[in-house]
């Protein structure tokens, strides 16, 4: 067989239905044999946007999603999303042809060395240079990408490679004797856990990406329930527990609710779990951990003492660590410190904007209530990506954005991932207008692959972000913020054939939310009027 | 404080290139690196001495384990350790220096291994302390030419770094 049709057949064995990429001569025999499977293939308008399709896929699926590039330029345009997947652990499997064996490293046309570029991105990477060694090399990438601390595995192949003969065969299981995750939490560890929540007066849950990519939620809540402790979360755990339930304070860090910030500083003991103690989550760890007791749970040893100092850490999976956790915690109450927490709630006000404007939180407040309970949320980078994780609360869908690595562009095809991963939910993708002109062409794969997403763009004429920071630090010397010159969404949409309309003021954006949380099937673009001076405070 | 951790990695091509982009990437610097197989041929051993406090050697350790070709990683402590390090050195050495430099050879545990009408080649494998002397002593003759291996390191009695066989 083909190695070319083998690595198809390896990805069917994955149990992988759809695929993203961009094709071109160093990849054409596997994309020869791709043609004749099951597996669907949505051809994206930039390499990126395959990474972040795969992405959305990924974190919707929990599984390792595919996406492909062809050699030289098609590889290096995925680096970005390569690097985004990293920084959140999203397990993917990224396959680039490559030029063939005996010409890597004379620089022929179109080879560039993505296994080098992308080293400090990826989890791990493999050149193939023997094709009897792709069986393995493919088992063992699926194996490290969705296992552990998740993470983007490359696989490199050179078109000889794939174009060779190979008998069939794909191994049940890998062994390496340098990978074996621990998913178990030291028992011992785990007691001395049960027993710091026993004596804490005001403890506190902090939970980050890692509890959902755990699959830990239910764990999560049932031991909040039976100690009674009130949850936080950073940017990447927000959904792990309902922003509209009572226990969620809501989103901790720079750009969190006060509420939120106001348990971290006052708790005598926090429970951080899944969360990596970023710098935009917790402004000064080593100050906090001067005066609060510290428990760090966590996939990876290299994360646990790396930004804050910690007196119980604690290694393992996440959701097996909370069923060892909920055999030994005792049932507790905490009525006075969560009756402390909830008088610091604030609900919010939302001040009228100018004509021809409408309130953006206001907005996304109103789009939070009336969406699905299954949404899946999708917020850019910039000012909209604050408003949107202060005023979306998820009830029982997902908040995504790129939380370490602040991409723009990610919003839009990340959604289409999610959607194609989970085509019964409503996906709605919530950008900035300097965002979405940075991924506006997959308006085309919308189109051609019929994926029914909504799209919300924040118009504000201008890197608004930057804007504000310009205006905060620089004087409000406005350098290179303005996006005058950027096309009419509403007419660049429907030159796509995809209904939109504009919003700007009350009554249309009542019209526009009733139409984004209709799950139609049918894709939509729905353009906000904000003003340039609007700010994320 | 300088540390010497042990590294034992799978031996493929660019495993090298995985440490040591990881130890840039993260700020680590690497005073020495030393790489050569094992006895299982499938293995490397890589010796590093790195320079750094608790903290950051406790994270480069992690950071290291995190790679997925690393097998082991162990810091020896320095009282633990048997390091040698090889130097050769070539120095300007007229007839009428050689027996005054013979004799420092002979004192400080060298060798000398090549001769011309004017140099002197010496070998000496020892700490990079000591070497660090050794090159004090030979230096008012005039070195030509010097190279250094990084330093590797063993366990001081029957303590080993191994991995189970498989
Ligand atoms: C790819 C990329 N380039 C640059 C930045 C820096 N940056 C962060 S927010 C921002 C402005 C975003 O503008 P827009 O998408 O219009 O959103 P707004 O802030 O106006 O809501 C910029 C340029 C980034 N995060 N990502
Ligand atoms: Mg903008």
């Amino acid at each position: 067989m083909k190695a070319a049709e083998a690595m198809v057949k390896y990805l069917e064995q994955e149990g992988i239905k759809v695929v993203f990429g961009y094709p071109g001569a160093a990849v054409c025999p596997f994309y020869d044999y791709l043609s004749k499977s099951s597996i669907r293939h949505i051809l994206v308008r930039h390499e990126q946007h395959a990474g972040h399709e795969a992405n959305g896929y990924a974190r919707i699926t929990n599984k390792p999603a595919v996406c492909i590039a062809t050699s030289g330029p098609g590889a290096i345009n995925l680096i970005t999303a390569i690097a985004t997947a990293y920084a959140d652990s999203v397990p993917m499997v990224i396959i680039t042809g490559q030029v063939s064996s005996e010409q890597i490293g004379r620089d022929v046309f179109q080879e560039a060395d993505v296994i080098g570029a992308a080293e400090p991105f990826v989890k791990h990477s493999f050149l193939v240079k023997d094709a009897q060694t792709l069986p393995e090399t493919f088992k063992k990438a699926f194996y490290i990408a969705g296992t552990g601390r998740k993470g983007p595995v490359l696989i490199d192949v050179p078109i000889d490679v794939q174009e060779s003969e190979i008998e069939y065969s794909y191994p049940e299981l890998v062994s390496m004797r340098a990978y074996k995750p621990t998913s178990k939490g030291n028992s011992l560890q785990v007691k001395r856990v049960a027993a710091a929540i026993a004596e804490a007066k005001k403890p506190l849950i902090c939970v980050g990406g890692g509890i959902i990519s755990a699959d830990a939620c239910k764990e999560l809540y049932a031991l909040a329930e039976k100690a009674d402790i009130p949850v936080v979360t950073t940017m990447m755990g927000k959904g792990a527990v309902s922003g509209y339930d009572k226990r969620c304070l809501g989103m901790i860090g720079m750009h969190g609710v006060s509420a939120a910030n106001k348990a971290v500083t006052d708790c005598d003991l926090l429970i951080l779990i899944g969360a990596r103690v970023g710098d935009r989550a917790v402004r000064s760890p080593v100050f906090l951990a001067k005066t609060t007791k510290i428990i760090h749970i966590d996939i990876d040893p290299a994360e646990i003492g790396k930004n804050i100092p910690v007196d119980i850490p604690l290694v393992g999976d996440s959701k097996i660590i909370l069923n060892q956790l909920l055999e030994v915690v005792e049932e507790k109450g905490h009525a006075e410190w969560n009756e402390h927490l909830n008088s610091l709630r604030k609900a919010p006000v939302f001040e009228a904007a100018g004509t021809g404007f409408i309130n953006p939180k206001e907005f996304i407040s109103k789009l939070s209530d009336a969406a699905d309970e299954n949404t899946i949320y999708v917020a850019d980078v910039g000012q909209n990506q604050i408003w949107s994780s202060n005023f979306f609360k998820v009830k029982k869908g997902r908040f995504l954005t790129s939380g370490g690595m602040g991409t723009m562009g990610y919003s839009v095809p990340c959604a289409i991932g999610a959607k194609l991963a989970s085509e019964n939910s409503p996906v709605i993708a919530v950008c900035g207008d300097g965002a979405f002109q940075m991924s506006m062409m997959e308006l085309a794969t919308i189109k051609q692959h019929n994926i029914p997403i909504k799209i919300v763009v924040m118009s504000n004429k201008r890197l608004g972000m930057v804007r504000e920071l310009q205006t905060k630090l620089y004087k409000d010397n406005q350098v290179a913020v303005s996006l005058e010159g950027s096309p009419d969404f509403i007419k660049l949409a429907q030159a796509y054939d995809i209904p939109a309309f504009r919003v700007t003021d009350d009554k249309s954006a009542q019209e526009a939310i009733d139409k984004l949380v209709r799950n139609d099937g049918e894709p939509l673009l729905v353009e906000c009027m904000v003003s340039p001076i609007e700010s994320t405070l | 404080m300088k540390r010497t951790i042990s590294i034992l990695v799978e031996n493929h091509a660019g495993v090298l290139s995985r440490i040591s982009g990881l130890f840039s990437r993260r700020g680590f610097n690497i005073d020495s690196l030393a790489v050569g197989v094992t006895d299982d041929p499938s293995i490397s051993r890589i010796t590093i001495v790195a320079d750094g406090n608790e903290y950051t050697l406790e994270q480069l350790e992690k950071q290291l384990n995190k790679l997925i070709e690393v097998i082991k990683v162990k810091t020896l402590e320095n009282d633990e350790l048997l390091a040698r390090e090889l130097m050769l050195v070539k120095i300007v050495a007229p007839s009428e220096k050689r027996s005054e430099i013979a004799t420092i050879v002979d004192i400080m545990g060298a060798k000398i291994i090549d001769l011309s009408l004017t140099t002197m080649t010496l070998e000496i494998s020892n700490t990079s302390f000591h070497l660090a002397r050794f090159e004090e002593l030979i230096k008012p003759y005039g070195i030509i030419e010097m190279v250094r291996t990084g330093t590797i390191a063993i366990q001081k009695g029957a303590d080993s770094i191994s991995v189970k066989k498989q």
